[in-house]
């Protein structure tokens, strides 16, 4: 989908993308490094199993939730990536919610 | 504890940072708040370091401006914290924002909201599919990550973004396979009584023309189509679009799309501040006096996020709404904030003329705002626009309703992705206008937090 244009002076970090370990840029985010690691589908809708990915890129759809170190339902688009990042897709479970009362804890 | 400013800013784009810098050098204390890790906002985005990248050269001039906006910025003395989501406003000017672990607050005695704009939805068979992305999003990997479309790349949509998107593209040395513009052919016949408002912007309106021209050289073929779907198994495949009456189909490996840009109204509408409808951008907006001050007394709006006028006005809003609130503070008299906002008018009324002339070229074609029954309009919940004409049948007269009867606009975006077509499907159906009908009223917070979160931030004030 995505290739890098060329820039040798870029310093990298070594991350984990589905247990695939690559090095990336330094300020690349989860998304942009699952995008490049060309996963396809990033996390599947806890309503009904479809495959998702990053649609927007600047944290409004919220498509990009990925387990992110152990944690899950991280925005992928705003996490940038440190070394050692440990970046998962994120099957279903609906693990957000709003108002204290209904909050998932995740 | 939350630490207290004269101006706590919501946004690093230019207008956010604009007011930032112009309230510190009046005297006042800022703090500009942003969940990016990089001041610049969506036109400038990492533009400290991408001027240096590889995508440099291709950005182009308008870009590189923003070099000196953020540099006025850093020099001013206002602070920034980077890399903090804000989840709630409150109508005093107080403003809660989260790192993803830990939430933060800040005591504004104005909180300026300068969140910018977002791509308007583009509900179209398939959208939900990996491989179909925004064309911003598209252009936010260029910029952050200089990455460029590998394969099969189609451009659909309208409006000048993708005409930039594309030539910067080609200027990196990337490759697209096509462009389908989606814009109505009877736009042009609207948009010509606002051309000769527009003349008074040339070098805009050059500069458009010289993107076409660009575009037109670089051989990317160009469609024009009223109606387009993505298709594929798990993942986008292929492109389908009507030109001319007739289906065609492309192999497809990314899908980028674009129907222009909304202002991004859900901090002002969960604060409670009145809203409008806009019918010549056929959005809502908050309701601002020339100081963009809302009918909240503590909360300031600059920038795309009140209606969309583009960068440079968005800097010269961030600027006049400084100018207002340091008056309104007590900290220069009205004869001073007049005589130096003359100035900032001045460069609005260079900036505005060709909006409406904008506006009406790049208006939005009539199925985005009620596509077909069979197209997920809300992607959080999978809601069909069919689900949402269902709840009008069974008596939801707007879209609150709509949202209780089926989940539409309930997911984490909260509405973000939907709430225009719902607002859209329903007026169609109800035969009322989109005024009418309103939005999605927006609770706090505005982002899905964690109990732990919450916890520790009552810990924390009670320090
Ligand atoms: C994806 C995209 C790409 C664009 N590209 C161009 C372009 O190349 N050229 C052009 O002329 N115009 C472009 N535009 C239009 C452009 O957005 C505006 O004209 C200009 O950026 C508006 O400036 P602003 O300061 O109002 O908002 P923005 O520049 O959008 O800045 C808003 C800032 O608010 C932050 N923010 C939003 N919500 C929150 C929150 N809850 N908490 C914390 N921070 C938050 C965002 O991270 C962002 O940095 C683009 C618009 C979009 C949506
Ligand atoms: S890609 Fe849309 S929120 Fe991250």
């Amino acid at each position: 989908m995505f290739r890098k244009l060329p820039d040798p002076a870029c310093a990298t970090v070594a991350v984990t993308v589905d247990g695939q370990a690559m090095r990336v840029a330094t300020h690349e985010t989860a998304a942009s490094a699952a995008l490049l690691a060309a996963m396809g589908a990033t996390r599947t809708s806890p309503v009904n199993g479809e495959p998702r990915a990053p649609f927007c890129m600047m944290g409004v759809c919220y498509d990009c939730l990925m387990v992110i170190d152990g944690v899950p339902s991280r925005q992928a688009c705003l996490v940038p990536v440190r070394d050692g990042m440990r970046i998962e897709r994120q099957a279903g479970a609906r693990a957000l919610a709003f108002g204290s009362a209904e909050t998932a804890d995740v | 504890m939350s630490e207290t400013f004269d101006l706590v800013v919501i946004g690093a784009g230019p207008a956010g940072l604009a007011a930032a810098a112009q309230a510190a050098e009046l005297g006042l204390s800022a703090v500009v708040v942003d969940e990016q890790p990089e001041p610049g906002g969506q036109i400038y985005r990492a533009v400290e370091r991408a001027t240096k990248g590889p995508a440099a050269a291709a950005l182009g001039a308008d870009y590189a401006h923003g070099r000196q906006v953020v540099e006025a910025f850093r020099r001013s003395g206002a602070a920034y914290r980077p890399g903090l989501q804000v989840w709630q406003v409150e109508p005093s000017g107080e403003v809660l924002a989260s790192d993803g672990q830990r939430s933060v607050a800040f005591a504004g005695r104005r909180a300026l909201v300068a969140v910018g704009a977002t791509e308007r939805p583009v509900p179209i068979p398939g959208w939900t599919l990996p491989g179909v992305m925004g064309v911003g999003a598209g252009q936010i990997l260029l910029k952050s990550s200089g990455m460029v479309p590998a394969g099969e790349t189609w451009v659909v949509g309208s409006g000048p973004l993708p005409l930039l998107y594309m030539q910067q593209i080609i200027a990196a040395g990337g490759r697209i396979a096509g462009y389908i513009d989606t814009t109505p052919a009877a736009n042009g016949f609207l948009a010509a009584p606002h051309l000769s408002a527009a003349l008074r912007n040339l070098p805009y309106l050059r500069k458009g023309l010289k993107l076409r021209g660009a575009l037109r050289r670089s051989g990317i073929p160009g469609h024009r189509a009223d109606a387009v779907e993505a298709a594929g198994d798990g993942r986008v495949e292929r492109v389908r679009f009507r030109s001319g009456g007739t289906w065609h189909e492309k192999p497809c490996d990314l899908l980028l799309l674009h129907e222009g840009v909304v202002p991004n109204v859900h901090v002002t509408m969960a604060i409670g501040c009145a809203h409008e409808w806009d019918e010549r951008q056929e959005c809502f907006r908050p309701r601002l006096d020339e100081w963009g001050c809302t009918d909240i007394a503590a909360i300031l709006v600059a920038g795309d996020c009140g209606g969309i006028e583009g960068a440079r006005a968005a800097e010269a809003r961030g600027r006049l709404v400084a100018l207002g609130a340091a008056a309104s503070l007590g900290r220069i008299d009205d004869a001073t904030r007049d005589r130096m906002a003359r100035p900032l008018r001045r460069e609005l009324r260079r900036h505005l003329p060709i909006r409406p002339f904008l506006d009406t070229l790049f208006r939005p074609r009539r199925g985005l705002t009620a596509p077909a029954d069979a197209v997920i309009a809300c992607r959080c919940e999978s809601v069909t626009a069919g689900q949402v004409r269902e709840t009008v049948r069974i008596g939801a007269v707007g879209p609150n309703q709509a949202k209780s009867f089926i989940r539409c606009g309930m997911g984490p975006c909260q509405g973000r992705m939907c709430g225009l077509t719902v607002t859209g499907i329903i007026a169609e159906a109800t035969g009322r206008t989109p005024a009418e009908v309103g939005f999605f009223r927006i609770r706090p917070p505005l982002k899905p937090l964690t109990l732990g979160e919450l916890a520790a931030l009552g810990e924390d004030s009670g320090t």
